[in-house]
């Protein structure tokens, strides 16, 4: 539900000039949603950026969502962190 | 779950990034529901799920904030003890301090993203919270679930 949420929320700030990129914890919602830009993580529910307190891996992840915010589309644009 | 028809965004709305990411003015939007104790209204249980928002100051501390998602379908436990893993605004600014992105926005959204009936969410919370960005000046967002 979650993914959803912020999918189409993403859908909804694009629609007003608002770049986005969406952190998708169930590829297959982001699939089915399509919001324009998403990445998709391997991690659980609850930890959508990386496992408490690994920093490292949280900030690879975010700077991975950023990176898709210069793709060149067309959207929806989804990839794998 | 598996009878659960996902809400389809059709047509796929595009924005180009206004400016480089290195000078551009990011957001972040998080569903996990965090809010400010005695500050915010907490997120309530309602059917179909809260779909209202939060605003929270740049300068806010994550540490101080209330996980306040409703959903019992995670383990609560990793972003309680480190709400980066939800909303990494520390991450933001050391990424602006560092110019790899310009500058974190004046303020970041927080939903409550266990939302069965998302419709409200698409007509009416959404956009407003895509037109408070709008007024913050605000070129990218980074939408993070939980």
């Amino acid at each position: 539900m979650c993914t959803q949420a912020v999918a189409l929320l993403a859908g909804v700030m694009e629609s007003r000039g608002i770049a986005t990129a969406c952190v998708a914890l169930v590829k297959h919602v982001a699939e089915a949603v399509r919001p324009p830009r998403a990445l998709a993580v391997p991690f659980p529910f609850g930890e959508a950026l990386g496992p408490a307190g690994d920093a490292a891996t949280q900030l690879r992840v975010l700077r991975a969502a950023l990176r898709l915010l210069e793709s060149p589309g067309p959207p929806p644009v989804l990839e794998d962190a | 779950m598996a009878v659960y028809r996902w809400r389809r965004i059709d047509p796929v709305p595009w924005a180009e990034l206004r400016r480089p990411l290195a000078s551009a003015r990011v957001a972040l939007v998080t569903s996990a529901g965090f809010y400010r104790p005695g500050i915010d209204e907490p997120f309530r249980r309602i059917t179909g799920g809260d779909s209202s928002f939060r605003a929270l100051p740049d300068d806010v501390d994550p540490r101080s904030l209330v996980l306040g998602q409703i959903s019992d379908s995670f383990d609560h436990g990793p972003a309680t003890a480190d709400p980066n893993v939800a909303f990494p605004l520390p991450w933001l600014h050391q990424m602006a301090a560092a110019g790899e992105i310009g500058e974190s926005a004046p303020r970041h959204l927080s939903f409550n993203g266990s939302i069965t009936a998302p419709e409200r969410l698409v007509r009416d919370t959404g956009p407003r919270a895509a037109q408070l960005l709008v007024e913050d000046g605000v070129d990218a967002a980074v939408l993070v679930p939980i």
